[in-house]
């Protein structure tokens, strides 16, 4: 596993999404009110470019009529057909046992860190003052 | 092919359905005097779905041949002929396309009396299904409670093409009856015509409108799993007759893969619709519409599950000649589910009186 400096924290404010490419894949990068959400930016069923999904919650349901809207912010739908997925875990919620979104480890830490630690920054001139966006692959 | 043993349940066969005049010692007096002096004995009250004299509603043999009585006929060329332990009538009467509510449930009352009387109480291996008029809810909820009591009746009766989807929520107290009951909803091919049966408009001829009852339970399959009928009534089973089964298959991967789209818009459909389908939709094997041995494994193999499958006489409509009354292409195991074991998985009446336990269909039903 390797970990892989993205972008700096203030180009993926909460609200924002934005995509990288690390060792050749395109990862899709959220941040949704300061929960980093890391997912390989292609849906597994149709290779949707899912940073363009829909960032909602899950309706659910105790029987006919009913409808609630719950975890608002944890789940993305994909652009393409309306799939939904977890986002903290990439599991598709109407099949989480034979489909994933192929997800990340993402956080944040700060300049200082990542100079003094063994990780490798990697396209970016990492200043100690600013905090970054880490993914590991 | 044949039969390979005794001891099958038939899960759709028919009595020849009665005539007025046979009705009216089951009518009361307001509505005998209504019949008579209104001339309505002498209308038919036939469904058009079925024509008395089409090839399709009698085999040839069949209506060449009556024994003494209609009795002796049934016992004759069904039921002794394919050896079935128990057979379930079901009577296909125009009553359920009445426009008078009240007369109607009036007429279904009198079918299910006549039908009670005049074959279950002679003919033990006989059992029975509630015919009801869906249009009026409490009326027809009213008939299901008045017969629970008599336990040869196993299911309640309902047409294919009706005047709304079967999902929708104001039939759910005739399924909520169904369910506290231990009743099967049967659905019937057949039309009460208040719409063209097919869905681009009126077709020509009879043989338009038979193909066409495929797509009228493609569109109550889908209802019944959209409106989440299995998820208020988890206990409730829906068994098609005469529906066919070829076109199983093809409707529970369309509706998985447009469910996985549109899943918010019924949040309450919890897991794949092809898995409730599976659970709580049975079929009845006449016709089984695929040409061969290897068209009916293949369409079994898709479905996913040989648990849906009932067998089915379908007598006295010619879905079949001489006594090959199976599909060809089943295992032996799938032969003992689809003649016995299903049927009494599905129906808790027919398990219950096959453990044993007396009927109560001694009990007064007034």
């Amino acid at each position: 596993m390797s970990r892989h400096v993205v972008c700096s924290a203030d180009e993926l404010p909460p609200g924002a999404r934005r995509t990288a490419f690390v060792d050749g894949r395109e990862i899709a990068l959220f941040n949704v009110g300061g929960q980093l959400h890391a997912l390989l930016n292609r849906c597994p069923h149709g290779g949707a470019r899912i940073c363009n999904g829909v960032i909602t919650g899950i309706a659910t349901s105790s029987g006919p009529g009913d409808y609630r809207l719950e975890r608002d912010g944890e789940f993305l739908r994909c652009p393409w057909h309306g799939w939904e997925f977890e986002l903290a875990t990439g599991q598709s919620w109407c099949d989480p046992r034979t489909t994933r979104l192929r997800n990340y480890e993402v956080r944040r830490e700060s300049g200082g860190n990542l100079v003094k630690g063994p990780y490798v920054a990697e396209r970016f001139p990492v200043i100690m003052e600013n905090d970054y966006i880490i993914v590991e692959l | 092919m044949r039969l390979p043993y005794a001891g099958a349940i038939d899960c759709d066969l028919h009595v020849p359905s009665p005539t007025i005049a046979q009705l009216l010692p089951y009518l009361d007096a307001y509505w005998r005097d209504q019949i008579v002096n209104r001339a309505l004995d002498r209308m038919p009250f036939a469904m058009m779905s079925y024509p008395p004299h089409a090839p399709i509603s009698i085999r040839d043999d069949w209506r060449a041949a009556p024994a003494a009585t209609a009795l002796d006929t049934l016992r004759t060329q069904a039921l002794d002929a394919f050896g079935v332990r128990f057979a379930i009538a079901n009577v296909i009467h125009g009553s359920v396309a009445l426009h008078n509510d009240d007369m109607a449930a009036a007429l279904c009352r009198g079918v299910n009396d006549w039908l009670r009387v005049e074959w279950l109480d002679r003919e033990p291996r006989l059992r029975g299904s509630i015919l009801i008029h869906p249009q009026d809810i409490d009326q027809a909820v009213a008939e299901v409670e008045r017969l629970t009591s008599d336990g040869r009746f196993v299911q309640i009766l309902m047409l294919a093409m009706g005047e709304r989807p079967l999902g929708r929520r104001e039939y759910f107290p005739i399924y909520a009856a169904a369910e506290r009951h231990g009743l099967v909803v049967a659905v019937h091919a057949g039309s009460t015509y208040r719409y063209a049966p097919t869905i681009v408009g009126w077709p020509c001829y009879q043989f338009e409108d038979y193909v066409a009852q495929a797509q009228a339970f493609e569109n109550q399959t889908v209802s019944l799993i959209a409106e989440g009928v299995f998820q208020r009534f988890p206990g409730l089973k829906f068994v098609f007759m005469e529906s066919g089964v070829s076109w199983l298959p093809v409707t529970m991967w369309r509706t998985d893969k447009t469910w996985r789209g549109a899943r918010p818009e019924t949040p309450w459909v919890d897991r794949w619709p092809s898995d409730i389908i599976r659970e709580h939709i049975r079929l009845t094997t006449q016709p089984f519409d695929a040409p061969d041995a290897t068209a009916v494994a293949q369409t079994i193999e898709r479905i996913g599950s040989d648990d849906g499958l009932l067998f089915a006489t379908d007598y006295p409509h010619w879905q079949f000649d001489g006594d090959d009354v199976l599909p060809e292409g089943l295992s032996a195991s799938t032969l003992r589910k689809l003649l016995i074991d299903n049927a009494m998985a599905t129906y808790p009446r027919l398990a219950q009186q096959a453990l044993g336990d007396a009927a109560t269909n001694e009990e007064t039903i007034r």
